[in-house]
């Protein structure tokens, strides 16, 4: 590879907004051919470097080179011109309009008095999916296209010019296992064809699994480039925080306490059926399965938010009846949500307001709400879950992802719940904030409390659950203790035993039978 | 109070004191009179013509903060006034001397409430958004102020009203008092009371509040039944003095409120807002249709330029929102 000139390459980027050093002299380069992975925290810099590559922010110093030729960038449509297309891991596509109109956005082919040319778009497009392989085509509308095919969309779009350089941003955050496995035959495609590929991800197995290279960035500076083949992911992770980190498995239980909650027979239309489960307190239950399988509906029907068809829920040996959140939260139990912007989190609010949500009509004195029972609340979660944060006044939509999760379980705990149940803990969270909330987690099971944990990083439900509830297509399939599951048992139980599993996961359990009335 | 909401609640102010400022010195040479544009007798009208919109539009905050809207206030206003002076004549009521003027006052009130209630009731059990519902309503009401009366004018002179309307305590008209005492009751039901806080929080995020256990419903029919209230307080507060009502007044407030409120820092899309700014955002546009009255430009002028500096300044807002969140982002 060395006696190739670079696809892409970066030169000496320095990026400064007033008080920060967003970027500070970083360099790297892409070759044609390579997957080069793009690793950092939050915060470390790689969305700036990405928006001064796109153009949407111009570097204070430092250039960049397309196949050796100086370029300036002044836009994400300028970029694209020269060979250079992001795939945003925030899909953007207009849903009323076709597969066709979508790739074509903005570019579309015109005939005489600005007429679209429907048939040179159409053709062009089949054109473009035919490399890819797809089972829908042009005129297909995109609302009714699944995620994964959607990405493969974006990425049909980038197809129309004749990339140089393609970056993918956390490409697989919504995507299912077997969706994956297309995504990354399209990477391996592009790589054959000589196109340069910058992979940004948080996800360790994925990187080295597709990549060739890997580059660290930490606090806006280039830490180092490591070829693939010759690192791990410790030595990696060293890089990106400076320290390392132990992921073992957790083998150190609590000590387990009564039945907090049993769930018998819980059916909910197509969505899940008959799931029977319980989990004792001090002990924390891990569900795992493919995006898809039922995991967080069964978490959303424990919470009052979706009806089940049948089955009944015990809470401490008397069956309860749980209507909506309401129910829930009056008998002790508390989900942190799945999408944390978008389900936790009152964004535009601050930290205090965040944290005594579900609780401020019992903190009233007279008419008005005592803000120092607030304050209390919020101080003493501030420190226990080491939340970092300016102040109470600083609003929630402004910290990061790792402090935002916790204003959230913090925001449960001081509800004192019988039952914890966390949706995906770590989505979207940086790998030192990730072990923090962990700990957390296997703190609180230490503490008594009883917690179920839906995750889909194996990792992570190794290292975290007592028990592994392995789903499939709406149903338990088998349930293991941490000292029988493996890996590969894991696996094999999530995409049907037996069977051509992965191939049929692909299950759309929404809206099939049972309704989500709030 | 941050530098943050500092910025974004103080800029009202700075464009207050700025039209002052371009109004009393343009005044020296443009005026058409002699007074002084900061004459105190002018300042003190000023702020008692702002009070039938400015009443209005704290309602309208309220509404908005939780994520929703009113359209039909100004028929709610003109339906309250007709209620207000047409049940004045009414022999049981004329039979009780002055006593019929509370309870003149207390069925325009009410039926400002109930309209609002019918409004809130409809958006939280049907689910259809509140655009849609009070557009419905603001042609529904409207056609309730016509059945009243057709075309003609409602009117009762009552004048113990008069006098009380007139009235003036600690230098302020009775309507700026009104104004004051809402904007302060307003104001710490929405910083201090649980409906105020869980309004913020739905109208931020509908979906997080629900799952904190928040029931969204009964708060969209308090602020409905709130701005109910409001829009014929405003109405009680206006009439009294005037003792007139045409089946076409009000219209339009239900825009000048918005626009008052959306100049006070309210986001249309909700979960941000306070009831302090749009204070502020009433002030400033009665400033201006007063200043640009006192320089001698005609009313039309007038609602060129406040359109004008409308979209200007929530241009402005957006630019000042935009660099402040790419400084957060690195």
């Amino acid at each position: 590879m060395t006696d190739q000139t670079p696809a892409l390459r970066l030169e000496g980027i320095v990026k400064t907004f007033p008080g920060v050093r967003a970027l500070d002299d970083v360099s790297f380069a892409v070759m044609p051919g390579e997957v080069h992975a793009l690793m950092g925290e939050n915060g470390a810099g790689k969305s700036t470097l990405m928006k001064v590559l796109g153009g949407i922010h111009q570097p204070d110093e430092g250039r960049i080179f397309i196949d050796e030729e100086a370029t300036v960038m002044t836009s994400p449509i300028q970029a694209k011109a020269r060979g250079v297309v992001f795939i945003h891991q925030e899909l953007s596509l207009a849903d009323e309009l076709s597969v066709a109109e979508n790739i074509f956005l903005g570019e579309l082919p015109r005939k005489t008095l600005g007429r679209v040319d429907w048939a040179a778009l159409y053709a062009r497009t089949d054109d473009i999916l035919g490399k890819l392989n797809v089972g829908f085509n042009a005129r297909t509308r995109v609302g009714e296209l699944s995620i994964a095919n959607q990405q493969m969309v974006e990425i049909a779009r980038a197809l129309t010019v004749d990339p140089r350089a393609v970056i993918f941003d956390e490409p697989t955050a919504s995507l299912t296992d077997a969706e994956k496995v297309v995504l990354f035959d399209v990477i391996a495609d592009l790589k054959a064809r000589g196109v340069g590929i910058v992979y940004i991800s948080h996800r360790m197995e994925e990187i080295f699994k597709i990549t060739d290279r890997i580059s660290v960035l930490r606090d806006g500076q280039y830490r180092g480039t490591l070829n693939t083949s010759e690192t791990d992911e410790d030595e990696v992770t060293q890089l990106m925080i400076g320290r390392s980190l132990d992921l073992s498995r957790n083998h150190a239980h609590a000590e387990l306490g009564e039945v907090a909650i049993e769930v018998r027979g819980l059916s909910c239309g197509k969505v899940y059926r008959d799931i029977s489960f319980s989990v004792r307190r001090g002990e924390v239950v891990g569900f795992y399965g493919l995006v898809g399988a039922g995991r967080t509906e069964i978490a959303e029907t424990i919470f009052g938010l979706r009806d089940p068809d049948a089955g009944a829920i015990y809470l401490d040996g008397k069956e309860v009846r749980i209507a909506s959140p309401i129910d829930a939260i009056r008998h002790g139990i508390s989900l942190v949500p799945e999408d944390r912007k978008g389900q936790g989190l009152v964004l535009g609010m601050n930290c205090r307001d965040n944290m005594t949500l579900p609780q401020v009509d019992d903190m009233t004195s007279s008419v008005f709400v005592s803000e120092r029972a607030e304050l209390s609340i919020f101080d003493h979660y501030k420190d226990k879950l080491d939340i970092r944060t300016p102040g109470w006044r600083q609003t929630v939509g402004n910290l990061s992802g790792g402090n935002q999760q916790k204003i959230v379980i913090g925001k449960w705990l001081s509800m004192n719940p019988k039952l914890l149940i966390v949706d995906e803990p770590t989505r979207g969270i940086d790998v030192g904030s990730k072990a923090e909330i962990h700990n957390l987690i296997r703190d609180l099971a230490t503490q008594g409390y009883a917690v179920i944990v839906i995750s889909s990083e194996m990792p992570e439900v190794l290292h975290l659950a007592d028990r592994v509830v392995a789903m499939h297509q709406g149903r338990i399939v088998r349930e293991f203790t941490a000292e029988e599951v493996t890996e590969d048992s894991l696996i094999q139980a999530i995409s049907g035993i037996g069977g051509n599993g992965a191939a049929q996961a692909d299950v759309t359990a929404q809206d099939a039978g049972c309704s989500r009335p709030h | 109070m941050n530098k943050e909401t500092l910025i974004k609640q103080g800029g009202i102010w700075v464009f207050i004191l700025v039209e002052l400022a371009f109004f009393s010195i343009a005044g020296e040479f443009l005026s058409v009179t002699d007074v002084a544009f900061m004459d105190y007798g002018n300042m003190l009208l000023l702020l008692k013509q702002s009070a039938p919109i400015g009443i209005i539009a704290l309602g309208m905050t309220i509404v908005m903060i939780n994520g929703n809207i009113d359209l039909s206030v100004g028929a709610t206003f003109a339906l309250a006034a007709i209620v207000l002076l047409d049940s004045m004549t009414w022999p049981f009521m004329q039979a009780l001397g002055d006593w019929a003027i509370p309870l003149a006052w207390l069925f325009a009130l009410l039926t400002g409430t109930v309209l609002g209630a019918i409004n809130g009731l409809i958006v939280w059990k049907t689910g259809v958004d509140a655009f849609i519902v009070t557009l419905g309503a603001m042609l529904g009401y409207r056609g309730l102020v016509f059945m009243y009366n057709g075309e003609q004018p409602t009117s009762h002179l009552n004048w113990t009203l008069v006098d009380f309307a007139e009235a003036q305590f600690l230098g302020l008209h009775t309507a700026t008092w009104f104004l004051l005492g809402a904007a302060l009751v307003l104001w710490l039901v929405m910083t201090r009371t649980v409906h105020g806080r869980n309004a913020y929080a739905i109208g931020n995020n509908r979906e997080a509040a629900v799952n904190a256990g928040i029931r969204v419903g009964p708060h969209f029919l308090w602020n409905f039944m709130l701005i109910g209230f409001l829009a014929a307080l405003s109405a009680v507060v206006f009439y009294s003095e005037s003792g007139s009502v045409n089946p076409n007044d009000g219209m339009l407030y239900e825009l000048w409120a918005i626009t008052a409120v959306v100049l006070g820092g309210t986001k249309l899309t909700g979960g941000y807002g306070s009831i302090i700014s749009t204070l502020g955002g009433v002030i400033a546009i009665q400033l201006l249709r007063k200043g640009l009255g006192h320089i001698g430009a005609d009313t039309e002028t007038v609602n060129l330029v406040i359109g004008l500096i409308l979209i200007a300044v929530l241009f402005l807002d957006r630019q000042l929102n935009r660099r402040g969140k790419e400084e957060l982002k690195t």
